[in-house]
């Protein structure tokens, strides 16, 4: 039983997934044998360290006073006052040690894999803030730290690079297919089904094959858990709408999964349209693809009608990946979450409202809803309250945004 | 008695051990790849795995993820991949063919309807590389009305307590993943085969074929000297890239040099005496 689970009821939409990994038909553990006694292995040292409060008060402590927790929920007033309609929140994830929500995850689990005698780890890694967030953790514990990141994103997120490699990690392009996230979770696989012995697979989003799904929820859950009693503490009752970024949808399942069975609040995945949910370019696997195997679990992918996977195309690269986490795909599937696009000029757009008017410079992941968010903010009264999730800061898409700009720096 | 089933009965008697080739379909092109797929009996093939390409080949190395690049390229379809095991039936009906893949593409095309063609085309088992047991039941209940042997894969991280779980549903023969590592890398020693065999003996009686690392006449000999069949897929891809011309199209040599290769595999196969053993 997970922490969720025993605080769920019977007809709890937290309760999931079932016994075989699952979330409705999605999720699984499609993986080769060699991995299979290894995630039976991991499955049970997650349960046990669930259940050992030691483990819990380890964390806690790590989240106080390395993460730098809890993030402050902030009121955006000149954003409200701009856009004219509904209170907008800010979740400041982009406030955490290495400037993202993706510690949240990785320090629950560079405990659990301490706890699991593991001496190496492998991540993959698309904008580099996973694979920072890693070689932070592995530079904290003295572990060694293998970081796969696609040759694009090599290029395009260098900045990220070089903390990785000043951090003591060994990063490693990865120059199959498009050289982006998909192509370095493929190889982060390889390496981990290589080094089963001694290594450690620190997935870094809701996907994979379960219990990663889970794992990572429950580990990124902190978010809506601190959101519920901030907001409370704000305005003294929920928000009426929730908006994340979806890429895997680490940070949307975090600040999600504690507001699940509060019907009350409208839950909104912002995924990356690209050039536009039609056009062809797009990274929105829900809205545009079909349900599929791919990297250890069922979800919903890009891909052509003989089970190909298609590239994915968003100018975030953390949201350049052409799956998302199998939880996101059945509460789409069931209604409870929404999930919209925003294409590649809204979240710039949005990436200026943000730094123009509240003094915050989000990741372009991020941006993503901060574009959604200011489109419906306007519809809504007054008296309606939006949260928005900023899981990263931007100080890494400055070269990005500065290009599309047309500016040289 | 399935294809599979025969073959191995017929080796046994012969005091034999197998030789599985794999070519990939439609690396480079549909008619290279079914005119090897054809000529692998005659050098020596004793049963075949023919590779399904997959965009995200994740248990596969260099080697095979590059010749399911170049299948895709070549214009593999799961519909492809079915015309060009039907078209190499219509000259054998003896060799045994097994396809080897990922869900997804199976998942794609509908597992029943993909049971029912693969029989049809004359199909006899499949691999599925990303299938474990606990998701099995995907294809367990149409494999097994189309009359389709399961190939399960048994690994040196398998414990022995799950073993039973591993060959639970498992027929044709079992492939044993010799490494822990990826397709076409490291190659495990005689004393691992050794420490190995009888664990998944005591486990199963189906045969057992070794797969991952075999590249050399002598290696595939060690491997049905443990074992009763030893597969060999990238050593004759990297043959097959070797002969491409600087666009990646095949040349004269494609084909002969593949299965001139397998020539000198089978022999060495064929050469050690298994009369006695199991």
């Amino acid at each position: 039983m997970s922490a969720t689970d025993t605080q769920a009821g019977a007809n709890s939409l937290r309760s999931g997934p079932d016994g075989r990994g699952r979330f409705g038909i999605f999720g699984g553990r499609f993986v080769a044998e060699t991995l299979m006694p290894l995630l039976l292995e991991l499955d049970g040292a997650y349960k046990a360290a669930q259940a050992d409060p030691e483990f819990r008060r380890e964390l806690d402590y790590y989240l106080k006073d390395y993460v730098g927790r809890p993030s402050p929920l902030w009121f955006a007033r000149r954003m409200t006052e701009q856009l004219g309609g509904a209170k907008i929140y800010m979740k400041r994830e982009e406030l955490n040690h290495t400037g993202s929500h993706k510690l949240n995850n990785v320090m629950g689990q560079i405990l659990l894999a301490r706890r699991m005698g593991r001496t190496r780890i492998v991540a993959e890694t698309g904008a580099g803030q996973h694979g920072v967030a890693t070689a932070t953790v592995c530079a904290l514990f003295g572990m060694k730290c293998a970081i796969y990141m696609g040759a694009t994103d090599v290029e395009r997120q260098k900045p990220n690079v070089f903390r990785m490699r000043l951090l003591g990690a060994e990063v490693v392009p990865v120059t199959a297919g498009a050289g982006t996230l998909k192509d370095a979770m493929n190889e982060a696989m390889r390496d981990w089904v290589t080094n089963v012995h001694d290594t450690y697979f620190l997935v870094g989003t809701v996907a994979g094959p379960h219990p990663y799904p889970q794992m990572v929820r429950d580990f990124q859950s902190i978010i809506g858990v601190e959101t519920k009693e901030q907001i409370m503490a704000a305005e003294g009752r929920l928000p009426d709408t929730i908006v994340a970024a979806i890429g895997g949808g680490s940070n949307a399942m975090g600040i999600f999964h504690p507001f699940l069975d509060d019907p009350e609040v409208r839950l909104i995945g912002v995924e990356a349209a690209g050039c536009g949910l039609d056009s062809g370019r797009t990274a929105a696997s829900i809205e545009r693809g079909k349900p599929g195997v791919l990297h250890g679990n069922r979800t919903y992918l890009l891909q052509d009608e003989d089970g190909q996977i298609t590239e994915a195309h968003s100018i975030s690269a953390g949201l350049d990946y052409p799956g998302v986490g199998p939880e996101h795909s059945w509460l789409s599937d069931i209604g409870r979450a929404e999930y919209v696009g925003a294409t590649d000029e809204e979240a710039l757009d949005a990436f200026q409202l943000c730094t123009r008017t509240e003094g915050i410079i989000p990741a372009l992941e991020s941006a993503h809803a901060i574009a959604y968010a200011a489109k419906i903010a306007p519809e809504m009264g007054r008296d309606k309250i939006i949260v928005i999730n900023i899981s990263g800061r931007g100080d890494k898409d400055i070269f990005t945004v500065a290009e599309h700009l047309g500016v040289k720096l | 008695m399935s294809r599979i089933a025969r073959r191995f009965a017929t080796l046994r008697q012969q005091g034999r051990g197998a030789l599985i080739p794999y070519v990939e379909a439609c690396d480079p092109d549909y008619d290279t790849s079914l005119a090897i797929l054809r000529g692998m009996p005659g050098a020596g093939a004793d049963l075949i795995e023919v590779g399904v390409p997959f965009s995200d080949p994740s248990a596969d190395g260099p080697t095979i993820q590059k010749a399911a690049l170049r299948g895709l390229r070549g214009g593999s379809s799961m519909k492809r991949v079915l015309e060009m095991v039907a078209a190499f039936r219509a000259g054998d009906d003896e060799t045994p063919i097994i396809l080897m893949g990922y869900t997804n593409p199976i998942e794609a095309y509908g597992p029943e309807r993909f049971c029912v063609d693969a029989k049809a085309v004359g199909v006899d088992g499949l691999i599925v590389v990303d299938m474990p047991p606990e998701e099995a039941d995907l294809l367990a209940g149409p494999a097994a009305a189309a009359g389709l042997d399961i190939i399960r894969l048994v690994a040196p991280t398998t414990p022995d307590d799950r073993l039973p779980v591993v060959f639970n549903g498992a027929s044709g023969f079992v492939y044993y993943v010799s490494i822990t590592g990826v397709t076409g890398t490291r190659t495990a020693s005689t004393d691992e085969l050794a420490h190995a065999l009888p664990r998944l003996r005591r486990a199963t009686d189906l045969p057992i074929a070794i797969g991952f690392g075999i590249r050399t006449p002598e290696l595939a000999a060690n491997a049905v000297r443990a074992a009763d069949a030893a597969v060999v897929a990238s050593a004759l891809l990297n043959t097959l890239e070797g002969t491409l011309d600087p666009d990646g199209r095949a040349t004269a040599r494609t084909v002969p040099a593949v299965l001139e290769q397998l020539r000198g595999l089978a022999d060495a196969v064929h050469a050690v005496s298994k009369t006695g053993s199991k």
